[in-house]
């Protein structure tokens, strides 16, 4: 952990030098699979045909799949992997617990909740519902994560980690409940619905969604990244930070706010894929290391092209029907995971 | 040896010493020699390092007592009520002069009783599991779902219900429970085999990522079979379908499994101030870790594949436990053992007088309860772990 109070040393420069590699080859990644993804689907495209589309060569008809259908789909797919994966790592430094993501503290129960309620109120899902629906998910989480803000935190004590999870679990454990008792009352249809969006599929597929997930990703990212000195900071634990010189409950809780807006507003485009904040930090920190300068970039990364590949095989294994991308982030992350976790030590 | 801790006593005196005085002269073969005394240095700081956790005995002993109590009460008023008006005389009458002719006293003897009692199994199992777990693991956030059990057990389902539906309810248990045993080892042996060793992290992230792939696969058999609807009520726990015949098949394992937590709490307890600690002061804990979560993949697995998920007992209860009676597992775990049997026969008398006639899930109903409940514990005062 004291690595960046050494001078720099052979290894460590060439650690460096890997890094930077691990970084590349992501995002080289990133890009094969954007080029893979946009040719699948029902017509297909040889990739001449892609790059002169994008190029803006198209014919009509290719432009309609590519600009229309596809693209908006897979930026958001990048966007939400970021959002998530970045969410995840940040609770999970101020946490200090290995096991937390947005769905700790309750974006994920929140927001599905709302979806469940109205479904279950309002029976007939109409067309305003494409727009209703995120709106009421990213009311959803947002409350249920202050509420159990609200409760975590303390005036003279500030939020403490450890109680901030309890009361996550607790929150989390009631809504869950509830939502059975409410699901055990809708028509198989509803709950076949809801089922799907708990499941994680990306229910946002249009420039619209692009437009609204924009702002806070690209706000909240940065911001972010310029606070990581202050995350490797509060991941030595509360009283080590504080002697450290950190302002720690003010730090927390904008780093908190800044996970929670990241969460909530992915959750609320792409429904409840829940495994990706929780995996994606982990498998970066496995290729790169605990520092946050450098695990924070690898984190986005490995999240954007996580859900970006799980969302491309989900359209693509069982054609024309879909998987929901959740399942499939589960399905493909899991075992490399698990792989990592055998093959690292300590 | 005897002479050099009396002066040491004499100088300071001090509870601690006092304490090891009085181990050693409870064993006076280990003072003895110098080699004996050697070793016994071990489980003689061992036993100091237990005696200075916080811990209350005589509050544990009243509340196991009083738990045992209501237990007994809970079971009396739960038999006693129900959809079917049955007078307390021949409730009595039913349990201990059975006649198989009144069809009050079938209710009773086939129906009734047979549930409380997998109430009573059930609650134990998984607030004994969750102690358990939650020492070894140092986490509060460790429940039975954590090692694979839960999603295990909830895989095996989704795949009874998509491709063998109509099995019956004694095989979908046996099924379930396989489900429930393989996760678990799967997660411990992908824990153990790891260079390293078995580390608590480790389990716990190799348990989170096998269930969320578990998860999400009995997801997607559910979502294309259309069986979610059903899955879910089960899963939220129902204990309706409880018969003699799976207590029978239950109640020696479980039983043995609670009382090896019992002879294994005293290693938990170390294990719960740390590895190195536990390391330091003498303690096995592979073994001890090994033979905890054989003791919890009994327990948790067993009560899952009877009634679904009902996995905020295991949460819930033992953290309760702790509160009340202090960290040291030798009490928590009796402790949780009647407490979470009391809090599932209450949760079943709830759920089926809430709306006679219609079966609110008892999970759902136990997490309603239970969550403001430990809202209030957890920020009460500062956690102690």
């Amino acid at each position: 952990m004291g690595e960046y109070i050494r001078l720099k040393s052979p290894e460590e420069l060439a650690k460096r030098k890997r890094n930077i590699i691990v970084l590349f080859i992501l995002s080289a990644a990133i890009i094969l699979a954007f080029m893979a993804s946009m040719n699948t689907g029902f017509i297909r495209l040889t990739p001449l045909d892609l790059v002169r589309t994008l190029f803006g060569e198209g014919t009509a008809q290719q432009n309609l799949i590519l600009y229309e259908f596809r693209l908006p789909r897979i930026v958001i797919s990048i966007l939400i992997g970021a959002g998530l994966a970045l969410s995840g790592c940040v609770l999970q430094s101020i946490s200090r617990n290995a096991l937390a993501d947005a769905g700790i503290i309750g974006i994920n129960s929140g927001a599905g909740f709302m979806i469940l309620m109205y479904v279950a109120f309002f029976p007939t899902i109409t067309a305003a519902s494409a727009f209703v629906l995120p709106v009421l998910a990213w009311v959803g989480g947002g409350v249920a994560a202050l509420l159990v803000f609200a409760m975590s935190y303390r005036r003279h004590r500030g939020l403490s980690s450890n109680r901030l999870i309890l009361n996550g679990i607790a929150l989390n454990s009631g809504i869950s409940a509830a939502t059975i008792v409410i699901t055990l009352r809708i028509s198989p249809d509803q709950y076949q619905f809801v089922a799907t969006w708990m499941a994680g599929s990306i229910w946002g597929k249009d420039w619209k969604f692009v437009w609204a997930l924009l702002p806070f990703i690209c706000i909240l990212l940065p911001y972010v990244y310029l606070k990581s000195q202050t995350v490797n900071v509060l991941s030595l634990g509360d009283s080590l930070a504080k002697n450290l010189g950190a302002a720690v409950s003010r730090e927390q809780l904008l780093l908190l706010g800044a996970a929670v807006g990241l969460a909530g507003s992915c959750v609320a485009v792409s429904g409840s894929i829940g495994f990706v904040g929780l995996i994606a930090p982990h498998l970066a920190k496995r290729l790169v290391g605990q520092r946050y300068q450098i695990l924070l970039p690898t984190t986005v990364l490995t999240g954007s092209l996580l859900v970006l590949v799980a969302d491309t095989l989900g359209r693509w294994v069982f054609q024309p029907s879909e998987i929901p991308t959740g399942i499939v982030v589960a399905v493909i992350g899991a075992p490399y995971f698990l792989y990592l976790l055998v093959r690292s030590k300590g | 040896m005897q002479n050099s801790s009396y002066c040491k006593n004499s100088l300071d005196w001090g509870r601690p010493n006092v304490a090891v005085i009085s181990k050693q002269s409870q064993e006076p073969g280990q003072s003895s020699a110098a080699p004996d005394a050697l070793e016994s240095v071990g489980p003689a700081s061992a036993a100091e390092a237990v005696k200075q956790i916080h811990s209350r005995p005589n509050v544990a002993i009243l509340i196991i007592l009083g738990g045992i109590v209501a237990l007994i009460l809970g079971i009396g008023v739960s038999v006693t009520f129900g959809a079917r008006d049955i007078r307390f005389e021949e409730v009595w009458l039913a349990v201990f002069q059975y006649n198989p002719d009144l069809t009050d006293h079938q209710v009773i003897q086939e129906l009734r009783l047979p549930r409380v009692l997998g109430c009573v199994l059930v609650g134990s199992s998984f607030a004994v599991a969750g102690a358990i777990l939650q020492g070894m693991m140092r986490n509060p956030l460790a429940d039975s779902g954590l090692l694979g059990l839960n999603s295990g057990a909830g895989f095996a389902l989704a795949v009874c219900f998509a491709f063998f539906p109509g099995m019956s309810y004694s095989y979908l248990v046996l099924v379930c429970f396989i489900g429930a045993a393989l996760s678990a080892m799967f997660v411990f042996a992908l824990g153990s085999i790891a260079k390293g060793g078995l580390t608590p992290i480790r389990l716990v992230l190799a348990g989170a990522a096998l269930s969320a792939l578990l998860t999400a696969l009995s997801e997607g058999i559910a979502l294309h079979f259309r069986i979610g609807q059903d899955l879910a009520f089960w899963y939220a726990g129902g204990v309706a379908g409880t018969r003699w015949f799976h207590l029978k098949v239950m109640f020696p394992w479980i039983l043995a499994a609670i009382a090896g937590a019992i002879v294994l709490s005293r290693s938990i307890t170390l294990l719960s101030l740390g590895e190195d600690v536990a390391k330091g002061l003498g303690l096995r804990s592979g073994f001890t870790k090994f033979m905890g979560t054989v003791i919890v993949i009994v327990l948790a697995g067993s009560a899952v594949s009877a009634v679904g998920a009902v996995s905020f007992v295991g949460l819930l209860v033992p953290h309760f436990a702790r509160k009340l009676v202090g960290v040291d597992y030798r009490w928590i775990i009796p402790t949780s053992a009647v407490l979470g049997a009391v809090l599932v026969v209450l949760a079943d008398l709830a759920a089926r007088t809430v709306r006679p006639g219609f079966e609110t899930p008892i999970g759902a109903l136990i997490a309603l309860i239970g969550v403001p409940f430990f809202l209030y514990l957890a920020n009460k005062e500062r956690r102690e772990l």
